[in-house]
């Protein structure tokens, strides 16, 4: 896309106006550092794309982390009219509820410095990750079928957790509507024993420790202080979720016509919100969603229990405890503002976080002061961010975020980069233990591979989407 | 035989060349599971026969590549090789020979999670026919 489509509203927001088939504008919230460094990437035609779907509202959005996907762009979000409007499984992306959750604990970073590579090592060898990784549960079909329908609520009544950690969930770790018998033999299949796995890729398990406070009030809110050692969990939904997307995206590229309108691209394939079809994804994919949020439940329990188990210390000392759990490759029914009146819409958010505001009844009594805790983790070995959720976000941006630092070279190129280099050595000089099951994982997941996580934020907090409250610093990740 | 691998920022992009359409879709598979896997390390044992449909050549190529992606992520059966049988416009038969994935024996390179329809192609050309294919990593 040349620049010359672009037209700058103002500092952290591009406009690319409705032309030909587009319905609506797209709006790319952005800076000119991330801008320039954007040259090449069909992002921006992805965002005019996903602007030509039937029922799209107000804009196609992006956010500052935006980069090609496949169909929609990853950080893309998108809301549709509950009667014109449609779903589209590759808009919510094949790892459906990929999130992030991020636990504190009573420890303090300098506790634990003598024995972080005991702590990383007993973690990596717990933890299960890595390719197609299987966890140490086997789920029978009944199970199974529980898991997808209770979400969360299904570790938590099976010993994993504990009903604190459900509140602090975004939705309580349920989706409702989920029907397993919308999920297929195969993504059943797949689902019955990857529970509490870590998976590859970009997924991790970082130990970090908070740097720096931003926002004394929302941490206090947060029960964040300076020091503390924190846990962020990023999976999804595994063999199971990706199944669930490819079953449907297939069956909607078989009746693409129904739509009415020639799509700009296969991947883009959707469904009538109250069409037969639609429904049957929604309640499937509700499912995946549900799977994921179990997911990342037993990944906790799992990893609170290493903790105790390799420092020697009581399930009180060490305190751990979840502040919250977000997903961000989803579409939700969500009430929202639309020029000044609530509608029910259905907010694809791929690659984006939910970042409701102050007040807002989903959230914890604890947090309703301070706003939603939008997690941001960034690249290797980067550490994260804890944002707050803004009356902004919910008003121009279907109250949401960005979810990350964002690609910005192809893995192909990362491998290329990396000859002759011993990443696990250059992280060692950066402070970073890493340990890692594919060989290949860390070096197409190299810092440089993608955006200036602290250039990210910044759009997202001057843009007003989200506030900062703290930064977190990587102590030590494993990763799949 | 050959395949490039062509450049996507967050996903893995693959385009195969050959004289007939068969070859094509059998180079494709090749790919898929070298990308996947070392190739070396994999016995052709056992031999299953698939049968795919789809509505043209790219949405078939497609529908191809996740059956035989469905038989690693769901049933962890490697191939070791693929010979297609038949093409129709409408339809795929192909012989596939390969193993159940042994963790002491086979090393995974990559994982794929899925062949996405993102720019997928089947194109004639002077030579021969060329397809690219986009797989999410």
């Amino acid at each position: 896309m040349s620049e010359k489509r672009f037209r700058k509203i103002d500092e952290w927001r591009w406009e690319i106006p409705a032309e030909g088939g587009m319905r609506v504008p797209g709006i790319i919230y952005t800076s000119e550092a991330l801008m320039q460094g954007m040259g090449g990437d069909e992002g921006p035609k992805q965002v005019a794309n996903v602007a030509h779907l039937p029922g799209i509202v107000t804009a196609s959005l992006a956010m500052p982390d935006m980069h090609w996907g496949y169909g929609f762009p990853i950080g893309g979000v998108a809301a549709f009219d509950m009667e014109e409007g449609i779903v589209s499984p590759g808009g919510v992306g094949y790892d459906i509820n990929c999130g992030c959750r991020l636990m504190a604990t009573r420890l303090h970073a300098e506790e634990i410095r003598d024995r972080l590579q005991t702590l990383v090592t007993a973690l990596f060898q717990n933890i299960p990750s890595g390719v197609g990784s299987r966890g140490a549960l086997k789920l029978s079909a009944k199970d199974e079928r529980q898991v997808l329908t209770e979400g969360a609520a299904w570790a938590v009544r099976h010993g994993y957790g504990s009903d604190a950690d459900l509140e602090m969930t975004e939705d309580n770790g349920v989706m409702a509507g989920a029907d397993p018998d919308k999920v297929s033999d195969r993504a059943l299949e797949r689902g019955k024993d990857q529970l509490g796995t870590l998976g590859s890729g970009n997924h991790f398990l970082e130990i970090e420790a908070v740097e720096e406070i931003f926002d004394t009030a929302a941490a206090a809110a947060f029960g964040l202080e300076k020091g503390q050692i924190c846990v962020m969990i990023h999976s999804g939904s595994r063999g199971l979720g990706y199944q669930v997307c490819d079953d449907y995206l297939a069956r909607m590229v078989k009746h693409i016509d129904e739509i009415g309108i020639p799509l700009p691209d296969r991947q883009l394939a959707c469904a009538r919100l109250s069409s037969g079809r639609g429904k049957e994804y929604l309640a499937a994919m509700a499912c995946a969603a549900n799977y994921a949020w179990a997911n990342r439940q037993l990944l906790m329990h799992r990893t609170r229990e290493v903790f105790e188990e390799a420092l020697g210390i009581s399930p009180r000392e060490l305190g751990m405890r979840l502040l919250y759990d977000i997903c961000h490759n989803i579409a939700k029914i969500e009430t929202l503002p639309v020029a000044g009146k609530d509608t029910r819409l259905c907010v694809h958010r791929k690659g984006a976080t939910r970042a409701f505001p102050p007040g807002h009844a989903a959230l914890p009594p604890a947090y309703r002061k301070a706003g939603q805790p939008v997690l941001i983790p960034g690249d290797m070995g980067s550490g994260s961010y804890v944002l707050a959720g803004t009356q902004r976000a919910f008003t121009d941006t279907f109250g949401s975020a960005c979810h990350g630092a964002g690609r910005v070279m192809s893995r192909t190129r990362a491998m290329k980069s990396c000859r002759g280099r011993s990443i696990v050595r250059e992280m060692a000089q950066r402070g970073v233990i890493v340990m890692a099951s594919g060989k290949g994982t860390l070096l197409e997941e190299i810092p440089e591979a993608y955006k200036d996580l602290d250039e990210v934020v910044e759009v997202v907090h001057s843009a007003g989407l989200s506030t900062k409250v703290a930064r977190l610093r990587t102590l030590g990740c494993i990763k799949g | 035989m050959p395949y490039r691998i062509f450049d996507h920022t967050a996903d893995l992009g693959v385009e195969v060349s050959a004289a007939s359409v068969e070859e094509l879709y059998a180079a494709a598979a090749f790919a898929l599971f070298d990308l996947l896997t070392d190739l070396s390390t994999v016995r052709a044992g056992i031999s299953r026969e698939i049968v795919v449909a789809g509505e043209d050549p790219a949405d078939l190529l497609i529908n191809f590549l996740r059956e035989i992606l469905y038989l690693w992520n769901g049933e962890r059966f490697l191939i070791k090789s693929c010979s297609v049988r038949e093409v129709t416009p409408q339809g795929i038969k192909a012989l596939l020979r390969g193993e159940f994935f042994d963790t002491a024996r086979h090393g995974i390179k990559a994982e794929i999670k899925a062949v996405t329809y993102h720019r997928a192609s089947v194109c004639e050309t002077k030579k021969g026919f060329v397809a690219k294919v986009v797989f999410d990593v």
